[in-house]
């Protein structure tokens, strides 16, 4: 199955007698951005936390770039090439813009002691390399936040805060990016131009595929290929955007029933 | 005004490094006249008047010319630093009393500095701080009376010890979380001091005694006289704990200022995000644990030396508080600001005997009035550079 970036049979997650998230079969190709709609407690963040190794599998089990992940812990995760984002931006809000985004670069950082404390030099070097770097992604978001790099996040707006998020996640090059509600707390404007920097992003960086979960239907229509609507844990519908917004068990689990 | 400029502007300050160089001179004048000072009234109104100073000085912008001379010439000011740290031992160099405390008031900057990396960085709570500058203390006396190691080798080896020692609590902190682990370092320093009382051949409550340092055949505890030249055997100790305490400083700085520094960090602000991006937690807690610990053994053994005997009342839980209050006073992470607090905490109460019946008292409303009202310490920590004088091109 080289064609599935990933691949989820049968997810389950139960925490006590609660069934989170109930057999959740989820597949979706090498570049594809899939939504993942649904109301509130409906299982999509759980969905995310069972995947990242936040929360074990309870039952069912994910391959992820033909590799089995279910056993997987956050580490190694993020390690295999997955990158998120969180539903209440979760930034180091004491630390720079640049700290934060170099948190994301972890895996391509050295971490020795030693290097670290003595080979100044070297350390400079990937210093500089990670500075350009992490300064031409910001960028692509917005240029005159790119200027203020060395200023704590706690200075910045929301919008800025979940850009710098996005770039924490997108400077280690994964493959699946994992966005939990990248629009809560903004504007319709600000919404709309977040949008479009991530489709900027992703024509740049080579088969990244994204799973976002959203609640704004207008972002969703706009960016997904694909849907997959849950409910108290179950997927009730999957399809593009206009087959699922036309299914009747959706129209009915996000306004009731008759 | 030309001090609201954010970090990030190019622009220097031309007056920014004179006014840092006088700012220094003027605390090493106004440290020597401290210390000189006999009277409780003359300590009470330097106290006043320094106070003022500082307040005058932050509503003329002097004090941010200070910080921005830090940052862009630092070395410059950490020369001018040492030197005026040099000068006051020189004033001083026949008077036992003062010296004593300016190496006491840096052994304890070296051990804050190793609570600073636990702490203020990574954000483990040691209350064991006390009990592992014992085990420093405690290694001394048993290598410098039984066996024929260098005392300048003993120095690390302190370290080491206490590094082992505190190992043992690695797998309870790191299975317990905030508040819980810092129980877990309380219950340790309670066992170590009982520890010692009951252990015969640690000397039990009566102590030990600590041999000296010697270094090429010189022994610290001799008065230096060469020709007209006399200074205090202090004076010894003094220069050593200097280059103790800079090496100290310099490996906390160049930790902050890395990948390691910014791991714990991010492993202190949100360990749930931090795993999310491959940082393994306990790697880091591990490091900073056993890091910390080495620095406070190490300033451990150096204080054993000069203290010439060691009894485990030395080692208390109130004195671990102190260190802990250090830490908290002078700002978590900010190496000038617990360099600060170390002079304070240290000096104080020697300069005032009226308050050594409360001083414990006294530091315990100090730190609250500092948490409530400056929660980041005298002396917050500043953004991290991780190489100063680069700027993005």
């Amino acid at each position: 199955m080289s064609e599935a970036i990933l691949d989820c049979k049968g997810v389950t997650r139960r925490f006590g007698g609660l069934v989170a998230l109930d057999t959740l079969d989820l597949q979706m190709p090498r570049g594809a951005i899939l939504g993942l709609i649904g109301p509130n407690g409906s299982g999509k963040t759980t969905f995310f936390n069972v995947l990242t190794g936040i929360y074990g599998f309870s039952d069912g089990a994910a391959a992820f770039d033909g590799r089995d992940i279910t056993a997987y812990s956050s580490q190694e995760v993020y390690r295999a090439g997955i990158a998120r984002t969180f539903q209440r931006s979760r930034m180091c809000l004491p630390l720079s813009v640049f700290d934060n985004i170099m948190v994301g670069n972890h895996k391509r950082l050295d971490h020795g002691l030693w290097a670290n404390v003595f080979a100044r030099k070297k350390l400079r070097k990937a210093f500089e390399e990670s500075y350009e770097e992490a300064h031409e992604l910001v960028k692509i978001f917005d240029p005159p936040l790119a200027e203020r790099m060395f200023e704590p996040v706690a200075g910045f707006p929301m919008i800025d805060r979940r850009r710098i998020e996005i770039c924490r996640a997108l400077i280690s090059h994964p493959k699946l990016l994992l966005l939990d509600e990248p629009s809560a707390g903004m504007t319709h404007e600000e919404t709309r131009q977040l949008m479009d920097d991530i489709l900027e992003v992703r024509d740049r960086i080579k088969d990244l595929s994204i799973i976002i979960i959203e609640h704004e239907m207008g972002v969703i229509e706009r960016i997904t290929d694909r849907c997959i609507v849950l409910n108290f844990g179950r997927k009730i519908a999957e399809g593009t955007y206009q087959d699922v917004a036309n299914d009747r068990e959706v129209q009915e689990a996000y306004l009731g029933a008759e | 005004m030309e001090n609201t400029q954010p970090a990030t502007a190019g622009r220097q300050d031309p007056t920014a490094l004179p006014i840092g160089i006088l700012a220094i001179a003027g605390m090493t004048v106004f440290a020597a006249v401290f210390l000189m000072a006999e009277s409780e009234a003359a300590v009470g109104g330097l106290l006043a008047f320094a106070a003022v100073a500082v307040l005058g000085a932050g509503k003329l912008g002097l004090l941010e010319r200070v910080r921005a001379a830090f940052r862009d010439h630092e070395l410059t000011m950490h020369t001018a630093i040492v030197i005026g740290a040099l000068a006051i031992a020189w004033v001083f160099r026949e008077d036992h009393f003062a010296l004593l405390m300016l190496t006491m008031a840096m052994l304890y900057l070296t051990a804050c500095l190793g609570l600073n990396v636990q702490l203020g960085y990574t954000g483990i709570l040691n209350f064991a701080g006390s009990s592992f500058l014992g085990v420093g203390c405690y290694t001394a006396a048993v290598l410098t009376q039984h066996t024929a190691i260098p005392p300048l080798v003993i120095l690390p080896l302190g370290g080491l010890m206490a590094t082992i020692v505190g190992s043992v609590l690695i797998l309870p902190v790191l299975r317990t979380r905030g508040h819980y682990a810092a129980v877990v370092t309380i219950a340790f320093a309670v066992l170590f001091k009982t520890f010692l009382e009951v252990n015969d051949s640690l000397g039990g409550p009566q102590g030990l005694a600590v041999g000296e340092m010697t270094l090429f055949g010189w022994g610290f505890n001799s008065n230096i006289e060469i020709g007209d030249f006399y200074a205090s055997f202090y004076m010894n100790y003094f220069l050593l704990a200097l280059v103790i305490t800079i090496l100290a400083f310099a490996l906390t700085r160049r930790i902050e200022r890395s990948w390691v520094g910014l791991n714990m960090d991010a492993v202190r602000i949100d360990e749930l995000a931090a795993s999310c991006f491959g940082i393994n937690l306990a790697r880091w807690k591990i490091t900073a644990f056993m890091l910390g610990n080495f620095m406070i053994g190490t300033a451990g053994a150096l204080l054993g030396m000069i203290l010439g005997f060691i009894a485990p009342t030395n080692f208390t839980f109130a004195d671990s508080l102190i260190l802990l209050s250090i830490v908290l006073l002078g700002g978590m992470g900010s190496v000038w600001g617990i360099a600060l607090a170390s002079a304070i905490i240290v000096m104080l109460p020697e300069k005032l005997q009226l308050i050594q019946e409360y001083r414990f008292l006294l530091f315990a409303a100090l730190v609250i009035l500092v948490l409530r009202f400056r929660p980041n310490g005298l002396l917050p920590r500043a953004d991290r550079i991780y190489f100063p004088g680069w700027r993005p091109r």
